[in-house]
């Protein structure tokens, strides 16, 4: 594939991996999270964003099918700033390996020109084309949400036992990487949820260091835009209280803990 | 800090300007004696600055460790009536205006009405120069083309290098008496010239000395009187220091910051020159003094930074004299520009960091003062370790310290024909001006309206605002063809007021030259002495004029959605265009939203806007660099705005970026505010496109919210932004880090916000001492949120 659908290119990305990065969102995800701050990413398609009530608001289309070669002319532009930080791309979404093939090709083009690829994936992707991906890729920000499949369907629309799989199977590679958890009130803050994901992720071996995304509320606006109803309307981020009791709880189990990524 | 820093601190904050008339009464005395009239005009400046300092009176706090005032008491801001002689309305006016007041009392006035004005009516150099501008400059001028910078103001623009911490005045006039005994007078012709101004020089060195003796007696008699007896043993030191200081080279540290500050004060005495004066590579001059006074025991860090702390509040103590008109408005603050230079290079090109850089850091934050404005110069020799320091402090968000390329800065100093040493000692005063410190004398001659050149294209040679025909007449503009005629138009429109300024400054230079020489300024900057020469006149090692563009980023943007809109995609005429323009948008609100948000805009690394942008810049350069002043060195041009590009905007009307009549232009090299939509990598990238080492200093401000930087790895990331920036060689970078909504609740309350400092351009303010235009303008500058 040559080209993939694009819907934001972030620079200056410093929350997305190691040095000042520049993230490429793939539009589209199988995984319908209740608390999603990026609901543009969700379907595959462009789609528009109506102006919002701001003076100068303005309707926009989100989604943009691009070729490989615009999308490297855009990453390159920042080359100087990756070397002097050892920053590089990340690809994130939506989940980027639904845009598998674009992918791959991304990666390759990336390799030539010698630039760090991460890629910040919730891990629901066919076996062998995660392998693959993770084969060729840098580095992984992996997300691990609820254990509980029961709660991973009802919160995200699928089941985890594909993503555990992965997780599992991406231990095994020799591609370095980090658990992403969303720090979710109510719904992954669980004193159960926390210790089975520091339990299983401990026993893989393979990690160092837990990222805590806490919830945040910014994507209102988004939903409203695209017509959407946030499921998370009415909750509450966590206190500064809640996510350092998650932190050291993670932190109990010998991991790095990073809050914000 | 501690209590007596807490107390000269508050006091400093707390004191409010007012005009002092001592000066000014000063002045006139002398001249109304008659001596001054029967001496050479160096003499009779010189005589004019010892009459001053043997009769302006004493000032020590009672908390003081480093003393001179320039006026009577802090904050007491004395005027030069022969600079420039303000009128009763004028006082008035500095009485009574919302922003940047000074209080005048009775007693200022009468003594104005009834001496001061009464003598320097008619005499005063500004009003020379304005007898001298031709008609074509006086329209330019009043059209906001153009500023000149010493229509009120003396030259000056020159920081001290090391000289005074190895010689007392002593041994300058030693020097001086050299050169006067060599003096040929059978073969050149400027003997005389060369006499009195030697002698002028040696009488302004005893006159220093005499002021330091006058605050030694002062001391002694305040030490006599004194019940505490700490206090005591402290004044009878300081007055020991002031006996040996400047007379003798200084010995310890104290002594050393005492020997800067009489000559600081000397400098502001004498006239009232731009950029105050300022001790530059303050981390290099005093460590020697730093290393040899720990190692004898005789000073801690501790009373090494207490002391540091006395001499900042000193700077503080002193706003830049009041200023009227156009002068006010292209700088509307109190703050007077000196700025403390830390780190950069050695002069054998080694990393020069040392702890006491770490000790002024320290300084910097806990005063958190706008004077003395503070910068690092950050080379690619100094460690991580300082320049993450140096962000902690911009983190707190007062603006301070701005960043320097101290590699480039190098560059740029050699390739005007410096010696690489020269350039290594130098650094940025100012705004962000590059000079080679203690030599050169490089003069800012006014701001250049970079816009307005495209205003008057547009209509032909008119000023719209007027009416009248200034400008040459490069063609009716809905008859230029393509994008390539109107850059040709532009440029010729450019090139003709960019001549009638530089003919200006040189019949300007030579009024300062011939009437105001600085005989005492002219003691510390290499090679006045050497040469018998005066540093407004071209004594100086280096000398340097610059004319300062405006609005680099409105200017792109206007040319670039002419040439994207008219010519490369057709959906406007020229003709309806101009009409949308001349409306200010009336009936074109959609054109004008196409303008703002479907245009390339510069800032966003887009080469279709920046190539737009090195095209301008090239002309500009092509317009002035080279070009001969009249002290033996060229003009060359830099980019920085003051709060200039507030008022160059209110005499513009609409233009094609979108841009709605009288609204700012965009500052220094930063975007047009807003318009970078691509994160800061992609403004330092189209910023970078600048050839920066051809100029002489470029400004480029950034806003990040202050949760960006919150921590250490937020710190480190935006340290690789700058180091980034600094590998293309840009120059300078400086950051707001504030909240928009911050700044908006600041306008509604501003008595909640008296304390709130924000980044204008090449300094630090009050927000709610900032004019509510100024105050929109950085308001609507982008925010980097880096989630």
């Amino acid at each position: 594939m040559n080209s993939g659908i694009i819907f934001k290119i972030k620079k200056y990305a410093i929350h997305d991996g190691p040095g000042i990065r520049t993230t490429i969102f793939l539009k589209g995800c199988p995984l319908d999270c209740r608390w999603c701050h990026n609901p543009e990413g969700k379907t595959p398609n462009p789609q528009v964003m109506k102006a919002d009530n701001s003076p100068g608001g303005r309707s926009e289309v989100v989604g943009k099918k691009m070729s490989v070669d615009e999308v490297i002319f855009e990453i390159e532009k920042d080359i100087i700033f990756y070397d002097e930080s050892q920053g590089g791309v990340t690809f994130s979404g939506g989940e980027p390996l639904l845009q598998a093939q674009f992918l791959l090709a991304m990666l390759k083009a990336c390799r030539e020109k010698e630039i760090h690829t991460v890629v910040d994936t919730s891990g629901y992707a066919p076996a062998e084309i995660f392998v693959e991906i993770c084969n060729m890729i840098d580095f992984v920000l992996f997300d691990l949400k609820l254990m509980d499949d029961e709660m991973h369907r009802r919160y995200t629309g699928v089941s985890n036992k594909k993503i555990l799989i992965n997780l599992e199977t991406l231990s095994g590679l020799n591609t370095p990487h980090h658990i992403r958890f969303p720090l979710i009130p109510g719904v992954t803050d669980t004193d159960e949820n926390v210790l089975s994901v520091a339990e299983f992720v401990r026993a893989l071996g393979s990690v160092s260091r837990i990222d805590i995304l806490p919830m945040h509320r910014i994507a209102e606006g988004k939903y409203r835009r695209l017509g959407m109803q946030s499921k998370m309307a009415n909750k509450q981020p966590p206190s500064p209280e809640e996510i350092t009791t998650t932190k050291r709880q993670f932190e109990d189990f010998g991991f790095a803990v990073v809050v914000g990524g | 800090m501690n209590e007596r820093i807490q107390r000269l601190r508050t006091s400093s904050l707390e004191t409010q300007p007012i005009l002092s008339a001592e000066r000014a009464d000063l002045v006139t005395q002398f001249y109304q004696g008659g001596i001054a009239q029967k001496a050479s005009i160096p003499v009779q400046r010189v005589l004019t600055f010892k009459y001053l300092l043997e009769n302006k009176s004493i000032y020590i706090g009672k908390d003081e460790l480093i003393v001179g005032e320039r006026g009577p008491s802090p904050k007491a801001t004395p005027s030069y009536p022969e600079v420039c002689i303000h009128s009763m309305e004028d006082l008035h006016l500095i009485d009574s205006r919302e922003k940047v007041s000074f209080s005048v009392d009775d007693e200022t006035r009468n003594i104005y009405k009834n001496r001061v004005i009464p003598f320097w009516l008619g005499k005063s150099i500004r009003e020379k120069i304005f007898a001298n501008m031709s008609p074509e400059w006086l329209d330019a001028y009043g059209a906001g083309v153009f500023t000149e910078f010493q229509e009120q103001r003396s030259p000056g623009h020159t920081v001290l290098g090391n000289k005074i911490y190895s010689q007392g005045l002593k041994d300058i006039k030693a020097e001086i008496k050299t050169t006067l005994k060599n003096i040929d007078y059978f073969d050149d012709p400027k003997a005389l010239d060369k006499q009195e101004q030697l002698q002028a020089m040696i009488i302004a060195a005893e006159a220093l000395i005499v002021f330091s003796r006058r605050h030694a007696d002062k001391l002694k008699a305040l030490a006599a009187n004194e019940k505490d007896a700490k206090r005591k043993t402290e004044l009878l030191q300081m007055a020991d220091i002031c006996k040996r200081v400047p007379a003798q080279a200084p010995r310890t540290f104290w002594e050393a910051l005492q020997y800067y500050w009489f000559v600081h004060v000397g400098v502001i005495t004498e006239l009232n020159p731009w950029d105050s004066f300022n001790p530059g590579r303050l981390d290099q001059h005093l460590y020697p003094f730093y290393k040899k006074d720990l190692a004898a025991g005789t000073l801690t860090k501790e009373s090494a930074r207490e002391l540091l702390c006395a001499f900042w509040i000193k700077f503080n103590n002193h706003p830049a004299p009041p200023k009227t008109g156009v002068t006010l408005k292209e700088s509307n603050t109190y703050v007077d520009f000196a700025l403390i230079n830390l780190g950069g290079l050695k002069k054998d090109n080694t990393d020069a960091v040392n702890e006491l850089t770490f000790l002024i850091l320290d300084v910097i934050e806990e005063m958190r003062l706008l004077q003395p404005s503070s910068m690092v110069q950050l080379s690619k020799k100094n460690p991580d370790r300082y320049i993450k320091r140096a962000l902690k402090i911009v983190t707190t968000g007062f603006g301070q310290p701005s960043i320097f390329n101290a590699d480039t800065i190098v560059q740029e100093l050699v390739r005007q024909g410096k010696t690489v040493e020269d350039a290594r000692e130098g650094g940025a005063s100012g705004c962000v001006e590059a000079g080679a410190f203690g030599r050169e004398a490089y003069f800012l001659t006014g701001y250049f309206n970079l816009p307005k050149i495209l205003e008057m294209t547009l209509h032909n040679g008119i000023d719209p605002r007027t009416g009248k025909q200034i400008g040459p007449v490069t063609g009716n503009p809905s008859g230029l063809k393509n994008f390539d005629e109107i850059l040709d138009a532009y440029k010729r429109q450019l090139k003709y007021f960019i001549d009638i300024k530089i003919k200006g400054n040189n019949i300007i230079e030579r009024i300062n030259a011939k009437y105001m020489p600085v005989p005492f300024l002219s003691l510390f900057i290499d090679d006045c002495v050497a040469n018998a020469k005066d540093y407004n006149a071209g004594g100086a090692r280096y000398n340097t004029s610059y004319i300062q563009g405006v609005g680099l980023g409105t200017i792109t943007d206007s040319l670039v959605a002419l040439k994207y809109h008219v010519f490369d995609n057709r959906i406007i005429a020229m003709k309806d265009f101009l009409d949308a323009l001349n409306t200010d948008f009336q009936g074109y609100d959609d054109f004008r939203q196409l303008l703002v948000n479907s245009t390339p805009k510069y800032g966003n690394d887009e080469d279709y806007a920046d190539d737009v942008m090195k095209e301008i810049f090239e002309s500009f350069y092509e317009a002035v660099n080279g070009r001969p002043n009249t002290r033996g060195g060229v003009h060359r041009i830099n980019l920085l705005p003051t709060t200039c590009h507030v008022y160059f905007g209110s005499m513009i009307g609409a233009l094609p970026d979108g841009r709605r009549a009288g609204k700012p232009l965009s500052e220094g090299i930063s975007p047009v505010q807003g318009a970078d939509r691509n994160g800061p990598t992609a403004v330092v990238k189209s910023a970078a496109k600048i050839d920066h080492i051809r100029t002489g200093g470029t400004l480029l401000n950034q806003k990040f919210l202050p949760q960006v930087l919150e921590d250490e790895q937020g710190i480190t990331k935006l340290a690789h932004l700058i180091r980034a920036y600094f590998k293309m060689d840009g120059h300078h970078m400086q950051f707001n880090v504030v909240n928009s909504d911050e700044l908006r609740r600041a306008q509604d309350y501003p008595d909640d916000y008296r304390d709130l400092i924000v980044r204008v351009a090449g300094y630090s303010d009050y927000f709610v001492d900032l004019t509510p235009q100024l105050q929109n303008e950085i308001i609507e500058r982008t925010t980097h949120e880096g989630f």
